[in-house]
């Protein structure tokens, strides 16, 4: 029985654990937090059956660092959490990102600050993704839509990892990760799958954070053969702690250059009726699909021509296509369910004065409806217009 | 005449690493070169040992030694390690780590390690304090004792590191110091032997900065404290047969526990070939069709 002759209902987080065990994930380890426990539950059950690991770990610190030490031994490796768990995995995150092992972050957003609204929608920690663990650093974040885009992300996410040897984030939110719909999932064989590479040197040669061509050196697993040092105080091409500048300063620009050479690759995004557009709509995640909603009634009983940008890529952000949709169109409405975090970048690329915010950080998905007002509402004389959700 | 660590030379990173981080004088080194000995004896191939340390000065140990070497963020060496020993249940796993890296930052994981019994070998080096920032007071830090945070005296009692770990459920608990080497060699290979999660607690000393804290400053005379201040088990036992009661503040060493329980790899394992086996479930749709 082929899984594409099923159309069935299914539930976004479970489809982010099947996405994550076709990318060939073989690994999760994680700590209970709604909303996102859902993944570990099924990931516990699946991935014996696969001979692979799961384990709860004593809290979400430990989580994130068994998936990198997981990952040090050669397996796919994945956590999932929610923002309190996230805040605490980020001193880790930064582990990962300097010592350049890759891994899968799913944060379920719910509302915050603190221990917030457990557990109604947000998508407060973009910001947090972005900047949330110290120092310069690059990193990937992506945002899905629907249950389908939860397993199809999940797989990118992977295949990003793997490829750039980095760690990549998944930001859902409590909608999406809690939303059933219908759905049809791809045969698992069929899934693209990306394989970190590996040293093609004798161990005497090998440089596991060298600087070859590609800008990402190959990554042995531990107990191949290919003893180096990991550590995250900078270093050198073979991993030992540097205080030289001629060895920092090319190893963090590297860092940055593996990344930024392939944003083609990386960015992601969606366009909806953006040829004939005057008014561009971004959104991401839950809040793209009030967003649509809007637009649809927008162009149909008020014939507005207003059209659609989402974001499937919120980092690297796709900063190419904000700027060329942003040129040609008068107003561009951000709408997100936190007070601004993707229109600060947003209005960086676009102008302030161009740039009209729609957000809500009670708990509530931003709807149709507010969305439609911004588009109805007449231009702001100057500097960006805020409009008010009575909360 | 052969030199004594002849043989050790080659699990040194010698040509690139060296000089070391640690103070003259320190014990730290002893550790590793105890380490380096437990490692040579019981003829373990260097690809297939990983050494994971935390942050601090013990938490520079592994740079120096030519394994599979993982210095992670501080207190969560144990973490990392698990992790590793999932993914690599043939490698043997030795985590080195300070004080303040095991039992403060890190004591949520070392209490859960040694409850799940995992197949680690920990190696906790013990010298009451915070070296590498400056002489804090830590964990371990004797009551009383001064510190650079405890300016009057220390009023926080110490962690027992050994039986902290015994009571959480560690299949193999023992205690040495950096003077008694011989014995120390012993004890970390039967350590490092061990199947399930080991606790080698290794008293050492800092006398950069608590001796200096405390009026004893140089390193010989701390070894000597660690030589009049201890006894073993055997010699502790003994003393309690005949009612007598150990004075205060002696260290006990040798092996305090040593126990054959189930392991966790172990167990994992046996629960695949259970997942495999069994029939699958067939509660949810998600399922159908699906692995």
């Amino acid at each position: 029985m082929t899984l594409s002759s099923h159309v069935r209902l299914m539930q976004g987080n479970n489809a982010c654990a099947l996405g994550a065990l076709a990318a060939g994930c073989r690994f999760f380890a994680g700590y209970p937090i709604t909303p996102s426990s859902e993944i570990a539950e099924l990931m516990a059950r699946e991935l014996p059956k696969l001979g692979g690991k799961f384990i709860q770990m004593e809290d979400e610190i430990a989580s994130i660092a068994a998936v990198i030490g997981a990952s040090v031994g050669g397996l796919k490796a994945m956590t999932a959490t929610s923002g309190p768990g996230f805040s605490l995995m980020q001193e880790n995150i930064g582990y990962a990102v300097a010592a350049e092992i890759p891994c899968v972050i799913v944060n379920v957003m719910r509302t915050g600050p603190s221990t917030g609204l457990p557990t109604s929608p947000a998508q407060g920690d973009v910001m947090q993704a972005r900047w949330g663990t110290h120092g310069d650093h690059p990193i990937i974040a992506l945002a899905p839509a629907s249950v389908r885009e939860m397993f199809d992300l999940t797989v990118d996410a992977f295949n990003l990892a793997e490829k750039y040897r980095t760690p990549v984030i998944l930001l859902a939110d409590e909608v999406v990760g809690h939303m059933r719909e219908k759905v049809e999932l791809p045969d698992p064989e069929s899934v693209p799958r990306v394989n970190r590479q590996m040293p093609g040197v004798p161990p005497e040669w090998y440089e596991p954070f060298g600087n070859p061509p590609s800008d990402v050196p190959p990554l042995a697993p531990f107990g191949e053969g290919y003893r180096y040092h990991i550590t995250g105080l900078l270093h050198d091409p073979r991993g030992f702690p540097t205080e030289r500048l001629d060895e920092i300063q090319p190893w963090l620009e590297r860092l940055f250059r593996k990344i930024d050479r392939h944003l083609d690759e990386i960015c992601k995004w969606e366009e909806d009726g953006m040829e004939d557009a005057r008014v561009m709509v971004v959104a991401y995640g839950a809040t793209a699909r009030s967003a649509r909603q809007a637009i649809k009634i927008a162009r149909a009983r008020y014939g507005r021509k207003v059209g659609l940008l989402r974001l499937k890529t919120l980092w690297p952000f796709p900063e190419a296509v904000v700027e060329r949709l942003a040129e040609g169109v008068q107003r561009v409405i951000v709408a997100e369910m936190n007070l601004g975090q993707i229109a600060l970048e947003v209005e960086r690329v676009a102008g302030r004065r161009k740039v009209m915010r729609v957000g809500r950080a009670d708990g509530q998905l931003v709807t149709p409806d507010e969305i439609l007002d911004a588009i109805r509402a007449p231009q702001a004389e100057s500097g960006p217009r805020r409009v008010a959700v009575a909360w | 005449m052969q030199r004594y660590d002849h043989g050790t030379y080659e699990y040194l990173r010698h040509h690139k690493k060296f000089p070391h981080v640690w103070c003259a004088g320190c014990g730290i080194g002893i550790v590793m070169g105890s380490l380096l000995r437990s490692v040579q004896k019981l003829e373990l191939n260097q690809d297939d040992v990983a050494v994971v340390s935390g942050i601090g000065c013990t938490g520079r140990m592994p740079v120096y030694m030519d394994f599979n070497t993982l210095h992670t963020t501080h207190g969560r060496a144990l973490a990392f390690a698990t992790g590793l020993k999932l993914a690599r249940p043939e490698m043997e796993v030795i985590v080195v780590m300070g004080d303040g890296d095991a039992l403060a930052i890190g004591g949520n994981h070392f209490i859960h390690a040694a409850r799940r019994n995992i197949n680690l070998t920990a190696i906790v080096v013990n010298n009451s304090i915070y070296g590498m920032t400056g002489g804090q007071s830590s964990p371990t830090t004797p009551l009383g004792a001064m510190s650079a945070t405890a300016p009057y005296g220390h009023i926080e009692p110490p962690f027992p590191v050994c039986e902290l770990a015994m009571a959480a459920g560690a299949s193999f608990v023992a205690r040495g110091t950096v003077y008694h080497v011989t014995e120390l060699d012993r004890l970390m290979e039967q350590a490092i032997r061990k199947r399930g999660f080991a606790l080698l607690e290794v008293v050492s000393y800092c006398h950069t900065t608590f001796g200096r804290a405390n009026n004893l400053q140089s390193p010989i005379q701390m070894m000597r404290l660690l030589k009049d201040n201890s006894i073993t088990v055997q010699a502790a036992k003994k003393q309690a047969e005949q009612g007598q009661e150990l004075p205060a503040g002696q260290i006990v060493r040798g092996i305090l526990r040593d126990e054959d329980r189930p392991e966790y790899t172990e167990l994992y394992d046996q629960m695949i070939e259970k997942a495999h086996g069994a029939p699958l479930p067939r509660k949810r749709a998600v399922r159908r069709g699906w692995f």
